[in-house]
C-alpha cells in the first residue's frame, strides 16, 4: 500500500518539476510570431490587382487565414503558392485558372496622345501610381505600378496598354536559353 | 578571430620573399605563350565603333551628343553628372550615326544604349588639356581629371577608378596588380614590358593622391620579363617593391592577392581599405598617366586576341567600341577550326561566351579567346556529385562549394546564403576540377541572380503595400470629409429653414406645387397627342 | 551558316573526370590484387570477377528501369569500384552466390535505393559486406591459409569448381582445404589471434604459430604492403587526400600502442595491427570513397581517426576478428554531423559559424 502511495507520489512530483520546467521554457523561450494574416500577407505579391474575388491583397490574407483556398493569386503564381502551403502546412494546388492564369511581369502604359484626362484610371489605380488631374494627359509612375490591370478597363479610349517588363543585362538571370545567338554568318568573316 | 600581421611583419617577409599564401587554388595549364611572343601590335581603324554609355559598375553618363554630330577622337560623348557618372569617349573622328540600342558586351546579349560613330579615317584629336603638374595641383582637381578621362578598373570589375582615389583612410599599402593569372591573357604582361615607365608615372600619381607607406607591385613569378622592366621603372623609388608572386589561380583576385602578400583578409562585409589597402590594376595606372600628365581620355586598351583558332595570336591596341570581328579578322581566326564556333570575352576562368560579332571592346576587354575543337572542349550535362570536396579544396574562400550548389539547386536560397554564397567570387576554381563536370559557377550565378531579384521584389511589394494602405487610409479620410461637409450643409439648410420659419417652408411647398403641375401637364400632353411613329 | 555557342564560365576544365577517378582507383588496386593472387590463390581474380560483373550488370538494370543515360552512368566506372572492393574482401574460395547476393545487396540496396552515385550514405562495398558477414559467417570467414601453407596444390579448374559447386575436381571440400599441414584450422593472422586470446593463450604464444612470423602474417604482410604502394600511387596522383588515410592509420596505431603499452601479453602490437588485417586497403581504398566520407579537412581527419580508433576497439573487444567495415559503416553515419561542425571559416568572416548563429540572434 505504501509503496502504491510513493509511486504515485513520485511521479506527480516528476510530473509537476517536469511541468514546471515545461511552463518556464515556454515563457523563457517564447518565440515572438508575427500574426498569421501579417505572415500570409508578407508573402503575397501586393499587386492590389483583385484578381482573387477580394478588393486587395490584405483582404485575401485574411482571407486565407479564415480557410480559404491559397490558389488564387495569378501574380503571385506557383511560387507563392509554395510559399503560402509551407506556411499554412497545405498541400500546394495548381494556380485555379478561375481567377486567371501566371504571366510575365508588365506594367501599365498610357499612349499620351490619346489620353482625354478623365481621372478614371487614376481613380481605379490601387497604388495611386498615375499621375495626373481632370482634362491633364496622365501617365504612370513605372516604379511603383503593381500591373494590376485594373485601370485598363475604366478607360473610356482604350488608350492604357500592360506592357511587359524588357529584360535588361543588370536582371538577367542567366539564361542562356534565352540569349539570341545564331543571327551572325561566320563564314563572312 | 586571428590577428593580422602589422605593417613590419609584413615588410620583413616580403624583403625575404616569404610571402603568404590563400587556401585552394588551381594551376590549369598557363598557355600564355601564345601570345606574348610579340610587341603591341597598331591595327587598322575599324570602319564603325560602338561605344556604350556604359562601361563600368554605377550609372548612365548624360549624353551631350546626337545623331548626326561629327565628333573627333578623344572628345566626351557622355558626362559625368553623378558621382557613380562615368563619361565615355569618341575613341576615333567620325560622325554619330546612330544612338540606339545595340548588342552589349554581357554574357546576356542584351543591348544597351550605344553610341554608333561611323570612321572617318582622319582620326583627328580633340584638343586635351594636359597637367604634367599634378604634383603642384590639388587632389580634387587631380581626381576631376581621372574622372573627365573615363577611367574605370581594367582589371576586369570596372570600377570608377575616381571613386577610388577619392579615398581619406589612411592607406598602408598601395597594391598594383600585375598578376594576370588567367590562363592565355597577355595583355598586362605585354603592358608591363613595353610601357613599365608610363605605368611607374601613374603609380607616382596615384602615391601623390593617396600617400600609402609602400607600394607593392606584384607579377606573378611566370612573367620574369615583366618584373625585371618593373623593377627597373621602380628602382629608384625607396618605398615601390616590386613583389614575385608563386602563380596559382586565382592569386590575382583582389581578396586573394592581399591575402598573399599582407596575410589580412577583407571583411566580407567591408573594402579593401578597411585594413589598409587599396589595389589598382597595371592598365589603370597607364591610364591614370595618360589622363593626368596628357589629359588623354580613356579610348583605347591592351587585348589579347588568342587561341588556336587564329592563326597569328597577338596583343593590340584596340580602340574602345571596336566590333570583335574586326579584331578576330587581325588575328586571322579559322571559325571551321572551331566545332562550335566560340568567342570567349575575357580568359577561360572567367570570361563570357559572347553572342554576336558585333559585340565591341569596352574598357574591361583584356582579352578575346576563340578556342579550337580540342582546346578548352565544351562541357558535355553534367553528372551526379560524388561529393568528393575537391571544389572545397580548391576554393580560395574557403566555402564549401558543393553545400551551397546542392542548396542552390532544390532553391534553398537562405540555406544557400548561410553557406556565404555571396562570398563567392565566381573565380571558377570548383568548377574546374569538378569531376563530374557539374558547372558549379553557373548555378551560384543563377542563384544569386534569383536573390536579389526576389529582394527586388519584396522591396517593391513592400513599397506597394505601404502606398496601398495610404490610399486606402486617404480614401478613408476623403469620405469622412465628404459627410461631414454634407453633414454641415444639411444642418445649414435646417439651420436657415428654422431661421425664415414659414416663408422657406411656404416656398418649398410652392416650388413642389409647380413641379407636380408641370408633370402634371405635360402626361396630360403625352395623352392627347397620338404616336407618330403608328 | 554557324551559330555562335554561349555557356556559362569556367570554360576551362580539368580533364579528370568521375570516370578516370574510379578507374584510377582500380589500377592502383592492381598491384595489392597481383599479391593476393600470388598468396591465396586464383580464387581471389574468379571473386573480384564475380563481383564486377553482378555488380555493373545489376547497376545498368536499375539505371534502365529509371529511365536515366545508363551508358553515361557505366561509364562512371563506380559500379565496377565497388565490386572490386567488395571482390577483394571477400574469402577467394567463397561460393559463388555470397559474391552475386553481396553486389547485388551493394549496387542495388545501398547504392541505387538512396539515389545512385553521390547519394548513397554508406560505402557500398562495406555495407554488403557487413550483410554478408552477419548473414553467412561461415563463408565468410572461410580464408584459405595463404598457397604455400596448404598441402593440396590447386589449380585455377580447382578453384573455379570449389567456387561453384563447392569441391575442387579432387572432391575435397573447402573445409578440407582450410586444414594446414599440422591438422589445425588455418585462419587468418586476426582470426586467429583472437582465436587463441579465447582460449587463453598469450599473444606471444599465438604469434608463434606456423602461419604467423612473429607479428608479420605470412602472405598478408607482402600484401598489405602492395596496397599501401597503390595507395601512395593514390596520393601522389592527388586521387585521395592524405588526410583520411594518415589520421586513420594514425589514431589506430596510437589506440592499440596505449593497449599495447597496458598488457602486451593480451593486446596486438601496433604493428601487428598495422599489418594484418585490412587496415592499410581501408584506409587508402575504402575510407577514402569520396561519396560516403567527411568532405571539409578537419572533418576528414576526425573521419580518419575515429575509424582507426574503432577498428582496434573492435579488433580487441568485438566478436568480429577485423573491424574495417564496421568502422568506416559507423563512422559514414556520422558524416553529416561531422561536415556540419567542422565547416571551414569562409574568407573575410570571423568565426566559422557566425552566419548561422546570426540568424537566431534576436
Amino acid at each position: 500500500m505504501t509503496l502504491t502511495l510513493i509511486a504515485i507520489l513520485v511521479v506527480v512530483l516528476i510530473a509537476l518539476v517536469f511541468g514546471a520546467l515545461l511552463g518556464f521554457a515556454s515563457i523563457r523561450f517564447k518565440v515572438e510570431s508575427d500574426p498569421l494574416v501579417e505572415q500570409i500577407d508578407n508573402l503575397l505579391p501586393q499587386t492590389q490587382c483583385g484578381q482573387c474575388g477580394y478588393p486587395g491583397c490584405r483582404p485575401y490574407a485574411e482571407a486565407i487565414a479564415n480557410g480559404d483556398e491559397i490558389n488564387k493569386c495569378p501574380p503571385g503564381g506557383e511560387a507563392t503558392i509554395k510559399d503560402l502551403s509551407e506556411l499554412m502546412g497545405v498541400e500546394a494546388k495548381p494556380l485555379d485558372a478561375a481567377h486567371g492564369v501566371e504571366d510575365v511581369k508588365k506594367v501599365a502604359f498610357i499612349r499620351e496622345a490619346e489620353c482625354i484626362g478623365c481621372t478614371k484610371c487614376i481613380q481605379a489605380c490601387p497604388v495611386d501610381a498615375i499621375l495626373g488631374a481632370a482634362k491633364q494627359m496622365h501617365t504612370v509612375i513605372i516604379d511603383e505600378c503593381t500591373g494590376c490591370d485594373l485601370c485598363v478597363d475604366p478607360c473610356p479610349v482604350d488608350c492604357i496598354d500592360m506592357v511587359p517588363l524588357h529584360d535588361s543585362s543588370e536582371n538577367w538571370q542567366w539564361n542562356f536559353k534565352q540569349v539570341s545567338v545564331g543571327d551572325i554568318p561566320l563564314r563572312q568573316l | 578571430m586571428k590577428m593580422f600581421a602589422d605593417y613590419d611583419q609584413i615588410m620583413e617577409r616580403i624583403s625575404l620573399q616569404n610571402l603568404w599564401d590563400f587556401p585552394g587554388g588551381v594551376h590549369p595549364t598557363q598557355k600564355k605563350s601564345l601570345s606574348n611572343q610579340t610587341d603591341i601590335q597598331r591595327i587598322d581603324l575599324p570602319s564603325v565603333v560602338h561605344i556604350p554609355v556604359k562601361q563600368h559598375i554605377g550609372v548612365n553618363g548624360e549624353l551631350i551628343v546626337k545623331e548626326g554630330d561629327t565628333v573627333k577622337k578623344g572628345q566626351p560623348l557622355t558626362t559625368s553628372e553623378n558621382s557613380f557618372a562615368v563619361p565615355v569617349h569618341a575613341s576615333t573622328s567620325g560622325t554619330v550615326v546612330a544612338i540606339s540600342d545595340h548588342v552589349a558586351a554581357h554574357p546576356s546579349g542584351l543591348s544597351e544604349l550605344t553610341v554608333t560613330i561611323e570612321c572617318d579615317g582622319k582620326d583627328s584629336e580633340y584638343e586635351y588639356t594636359p597637367m604634367s603638374d599634378y604634383a603642384q595641383r590639388s587632389k580634387g582637381e587631380i581626381i576631376q581629371a581621372i574622372c573627365a578621362a573615363g577611367i574605370s578598373g581594367m582589371g576586369g570589375a570596372g570600377f570608377p577608378t575616381h571613386l577610388k582615389a577619392n579615398n581619406v583612410k589612411p592607406i598602408e599599402f598601395l597594391i598594383i596588380n600585375g598578376i594576370e593569372c588567367e590562363p592565355y591573357i597577355t595583355s598586362d604582361d605585354r603592358l608591363m614590358r613595353e610601357h613599365a615607365w608610363q605605368i611607374r608615372q601613374g603609380i607616382d600619381i596615384l602615391c601623390h593622391l593617396l600617400q600609402p607607406k609602400q607600394v607593392l607591385i606584384a607579377i606573378e613569378d611566370n612573367k620574369p620579363e615583366a618584373f625585371e622592366t618593373m623593377s627597373i621603372a621602380c628602382q629608384q623609388e625607396d618605398n615601390y617593391h616590386v613583389v614575385k608572386v608563386p602563380t596559382k589561380y586565382p592569386a590575382g583576385g583582389e581578396k586573394q592577392l592581399i591575402q598573399v602578400l599582407t596575410s589580412r583578409e577583407v571583411p566580407s562585409d567591408g573594402l579593401p581599405v578597411d585594413i589598409g589597402c587599396l589595389m589598382y590594376n597595371v592598365g589603370t595606372c597607364y591610364a591614370i598617366a595618360d589622363a593626368v600628365i596628357e589629359g588623354k581620355p580613356l579610348i583605347e586598351r591592351v587585348v589579347t586576341i588568342t587561341g588556336e583558332a587564329v592563326d597569328a595570336p597577338q596583343n593590340v591596341w584596340a580602340r574602345i567600341g571596336t566590333p570583335i570581328k574586326h579584331l578576330l579578322a587581325q588575328a586571322q581566326y579559322h571559325s571551321e577550326k572551331q566545332s562550335y564556333p566560340r568567342i570567349i570575352m575575357g580568359g577561360p576562368m572567367m570570361g563570357f561566351t559572347l553572342s554576336s560579332v558585333q559585340i565591341p571592346v569596352v574598357k574591361i576587354t583584356n582579352c578575346i579567346l576563340v578556342p579550337a575543337a580540342k582546346e578548352l572542349p565544351l562541357v558535355e550535362d553534367e553528372r551526379a556529385c560524388i561529393r568528393c570536396s575537391a571544389c572545397a579544396d580548391a576554393c580560395p574562400a574557403s566555402l564549401l562549394p558543393q553545400q551551397m550548389f546542392w542548396h542552390s539547386k532544390a532553391k534553398e536560397y537562405e540555406k544557400a546564403q548561410e553557406y556565404n554564397l555571396f562570398d563567392c567570387i565566381e573565380c571558377g576554381a570548383c568548377a574546374y576540377v569538378c569531376p563530374s563536370e557539374i558547372p558549379l559557377v553557373h548555378y551560384y550565378r543563377k542563384a544569386k541572380a534569383d536573390i536579389r531579384q526576389q529582394q527586388l521584389e519584396k522591396e517593391k511589394s513592400e513599397k506597394a503595400r505601404v502606398r496601398f494602405e495610404a490610399r486606402k487610409d486617404r480614401l478613408q479620410r476623403e469620405k469622412e470629409a465628404r459627410e461631414e461637409k454634407h453633414r454641415l450643409a444639411a444642418e445649414a439648410r435646417k439651420q436657415s429653414l428654422n431661421k425664415d420659419g414659414g416663408a422657406a417652408k411656404d416656398k418649398i411647398a410652392a416650388a413642389l406645387a409647380r413641379a407636380k403641375a408641370k408633370k402634371a401637364k405635360q402626361q396630360a400632353q403625352l395623352k392627347d397627342k397620338p404616336s407618330s411613329d403608328e | 551558316m554557324s551559330k555562335l555557342s554561349v555557356g556559362s564560365s569556367p570554360h576551362h576544365h580539368n580533364q579528370r573526370d568521375t570516370g578516370a577517378v574510379m578507374r584510377l582507383v582500380m589500377y592502383a588496386c592492381i598491384p595489392g590484387i597481383l599479391m593476393q593472387t600470388w598468396f591465396f590463390g586464383v580464387g581471389v581474380l574468379i571473386q573480384i570477377a564475380l563481383c564486377m560483373v553482378t555488380a555493373v550488370v545489376t547497376e545498368a538494370l536499375i539505371v534502365e528501369l529509371r529511365k536515366k543515360n545508363t551508358e553515361r552512368v557505366i561509364k562512371d566506372s563506380s559500379a565496377a569500384l565497388a565490386g572490386l572492393l567488395l571482390g577483394i574482401s571477400i574469402p577467394p574460395l567463397a561460393p559463388w552466390w555470397i559474391a552475386v547476393i553481396g553486389s547485388f545487396f551493394a549496387i542495388a540496396l545501398v547504392k541505387q535505393v538512396y539515389g545512385g552515385l553521390g547519394f548513397n550514405m554508406f560505402n557500398p562495398a562495406m555495407a554488403a559486406y557487413i550483410m554478408l558477414l552477419i548473414s553467412f559467417p561461415v563463408q565468410m570467414t572461410a580464408w584459405l591459409p595463404p598457397v604455400s601453407l596448404t598441402e593440396q596444390s590447386f589449380t585455377f579448374i580447382d578453384a573455379l569448381n570449389t567456387v561453384f559447386t563447392g569441391f575442387t575436381t579432387d572432391g575435397y571440400s573447402i573445409e578440407q582445404l582450410r586444414v594446414g599441414y599440422d591438422g589445425l584450422s588455418m585462419a587468418t593472422p586476426l582470426d586467429h589471434l583472437k582465436t587463441q586470446l579465447i582460449e587463453g593463450y598469450t599473444v606471444g604464444e599465438a604469434l608463434s604459430s606456423p602461419i604467423m612470423s612473429g607479428n608479420w602474417g605470412l602472405g598478408w604482410t607482402p600484401v598489405a604492403l602492395a596496397y599501401l604502394a597503390g595507395g601512395l600511387l593514390l596520393l601522389k596522383l592527388r586521387v585521395i587526400n592524405w588526410h583520411i588515410p594518415v589520421s586513420m592509420i594514425g589514431a589506430a596505431m596510437a589506440t592499440s600502442f596505449v593497449l599495447f603499452a597496458a598488457d602486451s601479453s593480451v593486446y596486438g602490437s601496433p604493428a601487428f595491427h598495422l599489418i594484418n588485417g585490412s587496415l592499410i586497403v581501408g584506409a587508402f581504398f575504402i575510407a577514402t570513397d569520396p561519396v560516403s566520407a567527411a568532405t571539409t579537412n578537419r572533418g576528414r581527419l576526425i573521419f580518419g581517426a575515429a575509424i582507426g580508433f574503432w577498428i582496434i576497439v573492435i579488433r580487441t573487444w568485438g566478436n568480429y576478428p577485423d573491424a574495417v567495415a564496421f568502422a568506416v559503416v559507423l563512422m559514414n553515419m556520422a558524416v553529416p554531423l561531422i561536415d556540419y561542425y567542422t565547416r571551414p571559416r569562409t574568407y573575410g568572416h570571423k568565426a566559422k559559424t557566425s552566419s548561422i548563429h546570426n540568424n537566431e540572434e534576436p
